[in-house]
């Protein structure tokens, strides 16, 4: 048939496959940048909320693994005793390895079913991203004279810090290890540069190369990110030692007052 | 592209759309497990600690 040498039918097949070719790149690449915009809103719900489903799960099995004592119930049978406030010098514990769960911190500001475990180091990998409230290793243990100085994430990865700009002055911040209670009461917060790291020297505010006085106080400090979603600051919360006690003997009465169950946990 | 994929496709229109739910499923899945997690340390939204 002439249909195939006709002049005015490749006029009008000409145009119409350049049309296909460029209609069909740009429809690829417009599928690249549709492809690249739903990963990266897979990455955010990935890091808004699996990692805190995650973390969550490893938190509770990090504070099941513990099988510490439960503490001394009370003599009339009706719950857990209140435990007397011993305010000389506390027993201490030694440092243990990285990565190794040695505390728990009960914060009644933060809710009564708050506990979350305390890990020894400050990797973010390993330590924050997984095993909740980091110890900077080079700092006090609890109840030591200096700064016990721990770090959690405020936002992601089951955020044990994320409550942290609501506490007030006089709010206890328990701590627990496997035998001692250790009390303290936020004192002051404030909110400073990622490379202030005199917010956790053993006499909060003495900068690196300053000579350190003689340690005579206990110290906690809590540091977590500023603002939410951002690393450009940090939050931090300094705390004083109250009081000290053994668990054997029953529990804080700021967690009893605050409803604290701390049986099973 | 997936289109191409659409048609490289064998068997029925239910058995496509099956296979590809099964692909996008296994996507997400290398994505949560190991490309997000290596890609969080380039985005450091949540840094919390003090340091030199």
């Amino acid at each position: 048939m002439s249909v195939m040498t006709a002049p005015p039918r490749h006029g009008v097949y000409r145009p119409r496959r350049r049309r296909g070719f460029v209609s069909g790149f740009v429809g690829f690449v417009g599928e690249l940048f549709i492809t690249a915009g739903v990963l990266l809103g897979l990455f955010v719900v990935w890091q808004l909320w699996w990692t805190d489903v995650q973390a969550e799960r490893e938190h509770a099995q990090a504070l099941a693994a513990l099988d510490w004592p439960e503490p001394a119930p009370a003599e009339d049978g009706s719950g857990l005793a209140v435990a007397p406030r011993y305010t000389d010098d506390p027993p201490v514990m030694e440092a243990p390895p990285d990565e190794t769960v040695f505390g728990k911190l009960y914060v009644p500001r933060f809710g009564a079913g708050y506990v979350e475990p305390i890990a020894q180091g400050v990797d973010k990998e390993r330590v924050l991203d997984r095993l909740g409230i980091g110890h900077y290793p080079d700092t006090a243990m609890p109840g030591d004279l200096g700064n016990f100085s721990t770090a959690g994430h405020r936002t992601t990865y089951g955020r044990p810090y994320h409550l942290v700009a609501e506490l007030q002055e006089g709010d206890p911040l328990v701590v627990r290890t496997e035998d001692t209670w250790y009390v303290y009461k936020v004192t002051e917060w404030r909110i400073v540069s990622p490379y202030q790291v005199e917010v956790v020297s053993p006499v909060p505010g003495i900068k690196p190369g300053e000579p350190l006085p003689e340690l005579t106080e206990r110290f906690m400090t809590m540091t977590a990110c500023h603002p939410m979603y951002s690393a450009a600051e940090r939050y931090v919360v300094h705390a004083v030692f109250d009081y000290w006690a053994p668990v054997s003997e029953g529990v804080p009465a700021e967690l009893i007052d605050a409803g604290v169950d701390v049986e099973g946990t | 592209m997936y289109g191409l994929i659409w048609r490289a496709l064998p068997g029925p229109g239910w058995f496509r759309a099956l296979f590809l739910l099964a692909l996008a499923a296994a996507v997400v899945l290398v994505c949560f497990e190991w490309v997000f997690p290596w890609a969080s340390q380039y985005v450091p939204m949540n840094d919390n600690t003090v340091e030199v």
